[in-house]
């Protein structure tokens, strides 16, 4: 099976991130970048697939010259293949996924793979649209949030998480979009030999379609979260302020 | 504590490829996951993390600078990426690292026959075979000149007699690459586990290193083919060579250790409060450690990138080798120093990983030629005149 894996570049995480000085974007300068994290659980699910089934996996990211570091990363974990879509300015930042779509579009109407697997979302801007927008403009079917994926021979039966411990099994007709949940399995290493192979490996420039960039949504400008510090007694018994808490933590917090 | 992004004033970050940061990044992550968890209680209980050594393998880290025969292929400056990183997870997992490849494999690679890296190198590169280097003994540790171990020709075979000390790996190793004078001069050879009049133990007590196997090799009318010398190994020079890849590697090496310690210091200045409620780190003596702590590190790691492109080069030798190991391990040890100092009480527990670098970088700064002698190798290289005696 030919498939093609979506990989996004995002600031590193852990690293202290703030606006620049326009307050339009964050400033890049200071900040490292890496693998989305769920691009990276989505890219290990098609080298798994390759394992155990064949074919071939092209890692295709669209951003400025950088994100080739991702993309030398997926052919070192053993993708064949990669394709940068070259996109320079506020289209490189990847903040409006139905831009971001587009640009993927074109890649994945030249390589006609049978399967597109990107991560159910960006760490950094996270609106967890890109694969989604991808498979209405390509008509094509897809799931989201797959944590497990079987393939037939013109299908795929895939697992998706639903809320509070819920799954859905739905089998999709190939061609398909797929959006990977974090976590699903263990991400494998680049060793040295295959960094080594990767050189090697072709890392193919794409130009965006010139209908491509412009248009779609505008960043106004970015603003820090206020920091907020609420203290609040909970009252009762031990029983009742537990009772209060985890309400707290499921439906103010949301963490629960 | 925060998640380790290595430490980088100076922006040398900008003078990597992405191969080599890409490098740095799955070891970084390898360590991470793999060696982080387990090293306090491995250096508490005084043992190697021996089930890591497959993995070690399958990563590509033993014998990473070598080409051909299962090695990772890596250019110098990869390899001491890869040395900083494992050695931010202990000394005594870079020193595994080191001996294999620099000390081993290289010498089998360089001086081998065809038969001997055919036979030896693929399973050293994967850590099916693990082996140790033994040129120090009891008597004669900076001069090694001065051996008096023995190699005696007798037919078609060579028969070992004498003790080798402070030998990493050793009652672990499947093969040891000995040095012994025979008639004609020194030479390497490769002795196997087993081979009668062969014996092996561990040194114990030790207060540093806790994590490394150290032994010592004692032959004993212990006889070996000739197709077991190494044909291409001719005098102590060959000896030193392997020492000099060694060095290099702990030029880098150690640079992980003294990244770590400022770091764990940095974060923690901020954190602790003093007099006030005001974070130490707004006190000028402590801004001028970690000042002086930035800046000698940033110092190392040119000195050790500069080096790797050299050696990528073809043009590092033993005497800068020496600068840069002598250098880069005074400063690793003063950092790990001062961090604990700044770490206060906190600097002597284990819940901080200053105190097992201290510990460790006391050895790294004796072993693999003294600070002392690599200053008489400048110092030789500067005047002309040999200093040692």
């Amino acid at each position: 099976m030919k498939i093609l894996v979506a990989l996004k570049q995002v600031p590193a995480r852990d690293l202290p991130v703030e606006a620049d000085a326009a307050r339009a974007w964050i400033d890049e300068s200071s900040l490292s970048h890496e693998m989305n994290e769920p691009d990276a659980y989505a890219l290990e699910a098609a080298l798994q697939l390759k394992e155990s089934s064949g074919g071939e996996v092209v890692a295709v990211s669209a951003g400025q010259a950088r994100v080739q570091s991702a993309l030398r990363e997926a052919l070192a974990k053993g993708a064949d293949r990669a394709i940068h879509i070259q996109v320079e300015g506020e289209a490189a930042r990847g903040t409006d996924p139905s831009i971001t779509a587009k640009l993927l579009e074109a890649a994945v109407r030249e390589e006609q793979p049978q399967l597109v697997l990107t991560g159910l979302q960006s760490d950094d801007t996270g609106s967890g649209q890109t694969g989604v927008i991808l498979a209405a403009r390509l008509g094509w079917p897809h799931a989201t949030l797959v944590v497990a994926i079987e393939p037939g021979p013109d299908s795929v039966r895939v697992k998706r998480e639903l809320e509070a411990g819920w799954f859905q099994h739905v089998t999709l007709p190939l061609p398909a979009v797929l959006t990977i949940q974090s976590g699903i399995s263990r991400l494998r290493y680049a060793t040295l030999m295959g960094i080594k192979r990767a050189k090697t490996k072709e890392i193919r420039l794409m130009e965006p379609p010139a209908d491509a960039v412009g248009g779609g949504l505008r960043l106004t400008g970015l603003a820090e979260p206020r920091r907020q510090r609420q203290t609040q007694f909970l009252e009762g018994s031990p029983a009742e302020q537990a009772a209060q808490l985890v309400e707290k933590l499921r439906f103010e917090a949301r963490v629960l | 504590m925060a998640a380790y992004h290595g430490f980088d004033y100076l922006l040398v970050d900008s003078q990597l490829s992405d191969e080599e940061k890409l490098v740095r990044q799955t070891t970084r992550q390898w360590v991470e996951d793999r060696v982080i968890p387990v090293i306090k209680d491995c250096y508490n209980e005084g043992r190697f993390p021996s089930e890591l050594i497959p993995e070690m393998g399958e990563m590509g880290f033993l014998g990473a600078n070598l080409e051909g025969y299962g090695a990772a292929g890596m250019t110098n400056v990869e390899y001491g990426l890869i040395m900083q990183e494992l050695e931010r997870g202990d000394s005594g997992l870079r020193s595994f690292a080191s001996v294999q490849g620099a000390l081993v494999m290289y010498p089998i690679f360089t001086f081998g026959s065809d038969e001997q890296k055919n036979k030896y190198l693929p399973k050293l590169a994967t850590g099916e075979l693990i082996g140790c280097f033994g040129l120090t003994e009891p008597g004669f540790g900076s001069n090694p000149g001065g051996m008096t171990t023995t190699a005696v020709r007798d037919g078609d075979s060579w028969v070992l007699n004498g003790e080798k000390t402070w030998i990493t790996n050793g009652t672990v190793s499947h093969v040891a690459v000995v040095w012994a004078r025979t008639s004609e001069g020194i030479r390497g050879f490769l002795v196997e586990k087993g081979t009668p009049g062969y014996r092996t133990s561990d040194i114990h007590g030790k207060l540093s290193m806790r994590a490394s196997v150290t032994s010592s090799l004692s032959f004993s009318d212990c006889r070996i083919p000739d197709s077991m010398r190494l044909p291409g190994a001719a005098g102590l020079k060959a000896a030193l060579s392997c020492l000099s890849q060694a060095r290099y590697g702990i030029g880098w090496g150690v640079l992980g250790p003294a990244m770590e310690c400022i770091e764990v210091a940095r974060q923690y200045s901020i954190e602790r409060k003093q007099f006030d409620n005001r974070p130490i780190a707004s006190h000028q003596l402590v801004q001028e450690k970690l000042a002086w702590m930035a800046t000698e590190i940033t110092k190392g790691q040119l000195l050790a990138l500069h080096c790797g492109r050299l050696k990528d080069q073809g043009r590092l030798d033993f005497a800068h080798i020496s600068m840069l190991k002598r250098n880069n391990v005074a400063i690793a040890l003063e950092c790990a120093r001062l961090a604990r100092d700044l770490l206060g009480a906190n600097g002597i527990v284990d819940d901080y990983p200053v105190m097992r670098h201290l510990c460790n970088l006391e050895t790294v700064k004796t072993y693999e030629g003294t600070d002392h002698i690599h200053a008489l190798v400048i110092g030789e290289r500067l005047t002309g005149v040999a200093a040692y005696k």
